[in-house]
């Protein structure tokens, strides 16, 4: 353990980034943990246990540094690290009125139901049709806006066309619904005006059969613009002497965008959709509680909402906690694989090794 | 870019037809006026799809019962002006109390999830300091897997915080990515500042006081209202622990109101003069909105440097 923690702790030393003081700039010349003569010539201070002396002097040194992460260490270990503890249930016939602990064991046998249930695949199939929906038809979006925005001369207008798309995203998602439903309800605006020019009225809020359209419309209306923040900051990293060189060479402005523009986005690109990816098993959770009843739960089941009408409002906590730590480890599995693939490609993904 | 404009400056000085526009390198060909209209075009329909909506849910807020009844629903020209619906709603009631509750746990919520946040990203801008990386460790896996609903609900209840505003305000405390924003920021600052801080005897606490937070205005600023919004748009979590209506923040009473048809209170008096139900549909919508309106100019041009730097450091 005490050995664990020295090597990793004194990696970042290694490159010098956090060579804050002298005391520790002795332990980066050996490997195998600070000797008595270190800590000795370091601060004087007497090192009873050979191995123990450097962590107790950065410990000292530290403190105070330990202990501001301190509250936020504790309110991830209460609200983010029990939880991945109480995942226990779903090996239990849990009940709430016996507890935990004395809830009967059961092994896997809420996993074998799960995987056997078509209402499950049912929810996996709809997410999964939603996030590929969306990786064609919102994805792309962001990147293309932020070129768009990038071609403009006029630094006024690009900054306030930027204040204007980025706004919806810091809307709530009851309110961007609501906002859909006064425009495109029975009663909205586009129903009210066909109406008033002598057409039928048309059902888009609650037409099962649009809502993957639906869904993709208000996530591009709150999101989209929000999403070119990370891509106008690549384009402004790209240096603007390989447009200057290409267009001496003769690139016209498709060519440079073709090969000095969307290179220059190739990373981040390449970040974002194994973001994406890792993230393939959630889709617009509060999107489909919020429109469940307006277009029904075969259209807006996906896995989370399962997870939540099976277990907190059925009542099935063990199987719903099976069906939910399915999805987590499912999810844990595709980040980890997006990352490894773009390693393989050359990039440096979202951590790096 | 600040190099771009400076260039491109200096070249029209010299050499330029002073027909083009100043901002464009001289390598950029001016766009034809096909491709002009298309961006024109472009823009100015997305422009458009944001504040369009915005643009008829207010003024329908603002309108008389008369012209509302005119317009047969939402109204695109402004007609009579009134505020009745503002005033009914705001006039104690469901409304007023889930605008109380929202602003409260909005406030408070904020407040100590900047201090929390501050301090955890301070406590770990330094790498190679003790148990940095295992620290950090800790923080970046809860990016990877998260628990899930069931376990959670079943920790808030165990606490005993249902039916509480701790459970609107702990459960969503820290975010692990505004923690690294910050703390790629504050690795950032200088290091000739901060050991000059220390060498004249300012302890860690002081150091991040009045050195490191007045130098971090800007991402804190950005980091707040992330906060902010976080906790004034939170839905979910008020469905999942909150049962007593009288508890229900603004953003459940919107739903009920909006989406699942409750009517408003006051709504049915329509002869009596009070406001027409659209109107209090929208102010309700509305006053969702005000907040983040309001904040949002003020932060807004930070927001790449803030951003960026998450992106980079992180």
């Amino acid at each position: 353990m005490t050995t664990g923690t020295e090597r990793q702790a004194s990696v970042p030393l290694q490159d010098g980034a956090g060579t804050r003081t002298n005391e520790t700039l002795p332990k980066t010349t050996t490997p195998g943990g600070p000797s008595r003569m270190d800590v000795q010539a370091a601060g004087g201070v007497p090192a009873s246990p050979r191995t123990r002396g450097g962590l107790r002097l950065r410990f000292r040194r530290d403190r105070s540094l330990v202990l501001m992460t301190l509250p936020a260490v504790i309110l991830l270990g209460v609200f983010a690290y029990l939880p991945m503890l109480g995942n226990v249930v779903a090996f239990q016939d849990y009940s709430p009125y016996i507890g935990i602990p004395d809830s009967p064991w059961v092994g896997t046998e809420n996993f074998t139901r799960v995987l056997a249930d078509p209402d499950f695949w049912h929810a996996v199939q709809n997410t999964l049709v939603i996030t590929a929906f969306q990786l064609v038809f919102f994805f792309p979006i962001p990147i293309a806006l932020a070129m768009l925005l990038n071609s403009l001369v006029n630094p006024r207008l690009r900054a306030a066309i930027q204040a204007v798309v980025y706004l919806p995203h810091f809307f709530s998602w009851v309110l961007v619904v609501s906002v859909f439903q006064q425009i495109f309800g029975g009663a909205g605006l586009l129903n009210q005006s066909l109406r008033a020019n002598g057409f039928q009225a048309m059902d888009i809020m609650t037409n099962p059969d649009t809502f993957l359209f639906l869904l993709t419309s208000q996530a591009v209306w709150k999101d989209a613009g929000w999403g070119i923040i990370v891509f106008l900051a690549a384009l402004s990293a790209i240096d603007p002497a390989q447009y200057e060189a290409a267009a001496v060479d003769g690139a016209g402005r498709w060519k440079r965008m073709w090969h000095v523009t969307l290179p220059g986005l190739r990373s981040v690109i390449v970040l974002l959709l194994i973001l994406r990816l890792g993230d393939s098993l959630t889709v617009g959770f509060e999107q489909m509680i919020l429109q469940r009843d307006a277009v029904g739960a075969e259209a807006s089941e996906v896995l989370d909402t399962f997870v939540y009408y099976t277990g907190v409002q059925n009542g099935d906590w063990s199987y719903a906690a099976a069906a939910g730590l399915i999805k987590g480890l499912v999810s844990l599995a595709l980040i980890l694989t997006a990352n490894k693939v773009a390693h393989i490609f050359g990039e440096s993904g979202v951590y790096s090794k | 870019m600040s190099t771009i404009t400076s260039k491109a400056s200096a070249s029209t000085s010299t050499a330029r037809p002073p027909r083009l526009k100043p901002e464009r390198p001289v390598w950029d060909e001016e766009p034809g006026t096909v491709a002009k209209a298309g961006k024109f075009v472009v823009l100015a329909v997305v422009v458009l799809a944001v504040l369009g909506p915005l643009y008829t849910i207010v003024l329908t807020s603002i309108s008389s019962q008369a012209t509302i009844t005119q317009a047969g629903g939402l109204v695109l020209v402004p007609g009579e002006i009134s505020f009745a619906a503002y005033q009914q709603i705001l006039s104690g009631g469901v409304v007023t109390r889930a605008v109380l509750v929202s602003v409260g746990v909005t406030v408070a919520g904020t407040a100590l999830s900047m201090v929390v946040s501050i301090l955890c990203a301070y406590g770990l801008s330094r790498p190679g300091s003790f148990a940095h990386t295992p620290i950090l460790f800790i923080l970046l896996i809860t990016m990877f897997f998260s628990a899930g609903i069931i376990p959670s609900y079943l920790l808030v209840s165990g606490l005993g915080l249902i039916n509480t505003y701790w459970a609107l305000v702990l459960p969503s405390c820290i975010s692990v990515f505004n923690i690294i924003i910050l703390r790629g920021f504050f690795m950032g600052i200088d290091r000739g500042i901060l050991d000059s801080a220390r060498i004249d005897g300012a302890s860690e606490w002081r150091t991040l006081t009045q050195i490191v937070l007045p130098m971090s205005k800007a991402v804190t600023a950005v980091i707040a209202l992330f906060y902010g919004v976080g906790y004034w748009n939170a839905f979910f979590n008020a469905v999942l622990y909150i049962n007593d209506s009288a508890m229900n923040p603004l953003q459940v009473v919107l739903r009920s109101y909006v989406l699942q048809g409750v009517s408003v209170p006051g709504q049915v008096d329509v002869g009596t003069g009070a406001a027409a139900g659209p109107a209090l549909q929208m102010a309700v919508i509305v006053l969702a909105m005000v907040p983040i309106l309001m904040v949002y100019p003020l932060v807004q041009k930070h927001f790449t440097k803030g951003v960026m730097i998450g992106a980079v450091k992180g």
